[in-house]
Order: C-alpha cells, then structure tokens, then sequence
C-alpha cells in the first residue's frame, strides 16, 4: 500500500512540467527548498533571517543551560554537572592527544569547547521537529526556523573567526614577527613561495571550514525534506539518525581541525615537522 | 539547446563527476583501516575515530560538488 502511494506520488511528480512545479513552490504545498536563509522581518534594513531566529534561541538556551548549572557547583558532581565535567574531561583528553600537553589544552578549551557545542546544537536543533516544517506565509512562503548551520553566512563567520583566532594564537604563543615570518619569508625564494602558499591556504581553509559545514548540513536537510516527501512515515527515520550522527561528527571535524591549525601556529617554524602536517 | 536542459546536465555533470574522487577515497580508507585493525585489533578505537574523520574529510569533496550541483539547479 505505502510503496503504491510512493510511485504515484512520484509519478505525480514527474509529469508535473517545470512551471507546475514552480507554482507549487509557491503555494507551499511541494518541496520548499531554499539556498540561502530567507529574512522572515526587518530591523531598520536589517533583515533577521529564519536562521538568526534559531541561532538566537540556540543562544538563549545555552546561556540558560550556563546559568542553571553554575548556580549549584559542586565538589562531588551529580546530574548536570558531572556531564559537563564528562564533557570536559573528554575533549580536553582530545586535544592532548593533538596538542601535547594538558596546560595547552587547557589554555586553548575555550574556543574549542565554545566551537564545537555551537556548532553541535545549531546541527540538531535543524533536526528537531518544527524547524523548517512550520511555514510562514507572507509576500514570501518561508519557514520560521531554520538549522543555522545550513546558512552559509553562519559557517562562514565561524570560519573566520576560528582563523583569525588561530593567527592569533600563533602571534601571541611565537611572537608576531616571527608568526608573521610563517608567511611573509625573504632569505631565499623557495622560502617566500612556501610563504606565499601558506598565505592563500589560509583563505583556503575559511573555505573549506565553511563549505564543509554548510554542504554537510544543507545536503541533509535536502535530503530529510526529499525523504519525507517520498516516504512520510518511518522511512525517515534511518535518515534523521543519520543526520544526528552527521551532526556530530561534523562539530568534532571542525573544532579537531582548529586544535592542529592551533597546533600548527603555536609551533615555530623551524620544528613544524612531520608531525602537525600529517593530522592536516 | 534550452537552458533548462542545459541546467540540468550539468547538474548531473556536477554531482556525477564529483562523487567519483570521495567514493574511491572513502573505499580506500574503509579497506585501509580493516587492514589495520586486522593487524591490531587492540587499536580499533583510536582508528576507527580517525577513519571516521578521514572518511568525513573525503565525503566533503563530494559535499562540495552536491552544493554545486544544487547551486546550478535552484539558483
């Protein structure tokens, strides 16, 4: 019976020529697909995005979650707090593997921790239902949520935040100049090429760090809407696991990849062996 | 040719093309790391994560060439 109304349905869908399609769109009934994060009002000429709206409440609720537990630290943990400190102990046992030492690790926790809790709960919090099934219809059809990161102007202000913090680190932890001496090399040219290189890798890697959030999360939620179009119940489930696991995954590979570019910078040049290079 | 066909052959070109580089890639390290944890089964947790983070690295260039594709068939 289920397979019967999935072939109709997408027959339905294949004799339907493009403008069909396209009005369907419109009227919200089909498959609401959106590229970039639709604004759902405007502050001034501000446009506040269906995204911003998920990363605001994303944002509440860590800064509730923050306040409920630091109102009862104690020395045994119980319930919250030990899963924090389960938390903690974990991805710092993480970062010592990469960075090499626990007073490093804990010297750079709190960018990595921030990073990868952002980016794990704007990854579920798309997965929750509600969040892009709950459509406004406006002059625009937009739904009200959408997962932040399946906004590339999201992943991309992690990314250069995260790289302009790593040089930061490297400048702080070896000295400007010599941090700067990474990239701007002049005792011989082969030096001044690597440089060079070194360079544009840096813009390379806000776009790899962006694109790889993005794609990731956006090609799952593409996926979740087709699924769910085909197959309404049940058959949606092995993908939403899928997607939650995605999610993790993705949050450890970016805040992983900036412990080694920390490790990379805070190395001077010289020793930058094998070592930092082969976890790239 | 129209340019609805010509948008959705090279959506197809996208997607068909990218995916060919991460599928070998991530059957290579598939294969790698049962080598390896067949040789050292002792080891299987710490490879597993970096398989998983290798696999994760090789399946983004496929990502890449999806949002491509989705990019040419939606914008």
């Amino acid at each position: 019976m289920a397979t019967n109304l999935n072939e109709s349905i997408i027959l339905e869908n294949e004799a339907v020529p493009k403008d069909a399609q396209t009005t369907q769109e419109e009227n919200g009934n089909g498959i609401h697909i959106s590229l970039k994060a639709e604004p759902i009002f405007h502050i001034g000429s501000f446009a506040v995005t269906n995204s911003l709206i998920l990363a605001t409440l994303i944002l509440i609720f860590f800064s509730g979650i923050a306040i409920f537990a630091r109102r009862k630290i104690k020395l045994i943990p119980g319930g919250l707090q030990n899963i924090f400190e389960f938390f903690l102990e974990s991805i710092l046992d993480l970062m010592d593997s990469v960075l090499g030492s626990r007073q490093k690790s804990e010297k750079y926790l709190p960018l990595i921790a921030t990073i990868f809790l952002f980016v794990l709960f704007s990854n579920w919090f798309g997965l929750l239902p509600g969040v892009g099934s709950i459509m406004l219809y406006g002059e625009e059809t937009a739904p009200l949520l959408r997962a932040p990161s399946a906004d590339l102007n999201f992943t991309l202000a992690l990314a250069v935040v995260t790289v302009i913090t790593v040089n930061l680190f490297g400048a702080f932890a070896i000295g400007a100049f010599r941090h700067a001496g990474k990239f701007f090399n002049f005792r011989n040219p082969i030096g001044f090429f690597v440089g060079l290189i070194e360079l544009v890798s840096e813009g390379a890697r806000m776009i790899s760090f962006s694109f790889r959030l993005f794609g990731n999360i956006f090609a799952g939620e593409v996926l979740l809407t087709i699924v769910a179009f085909l197959a309404p119940y049940l058959v949606p489930l092995p993908f939403l696991f899928l997607e939650v696991f995605v999610g993790a995954v993705q949050a450890l590979i970016f805040s992983m990849l900036a412990v080694v570019f920390i490790a990379i910078a805070i190395t001077d040049h010289h020793e930058e062996g094998h070592a930092a290079q082969a976890n790239h | 040719m129209e340019i609805e066909a010509v948008r959705l052959l090279a959506t197809m070109g996208a997607i068909m093309v990218g995916t060919i580089a991460p599928a070998i890639a991530i059957g290579w390290i598939g294969s790698r790391a049962t080598d390896a944890i067949g040789r050292n089964p002792e080891a299987a947790p710490k490879i597993q994560t970096a398989m998983i983070l290798a696999a994760a690295f090789a399946e983004a260039i496929a990502i890449y060439a999806l949002v491509m594709a989705l990019i040419i068939k939606f914008v």
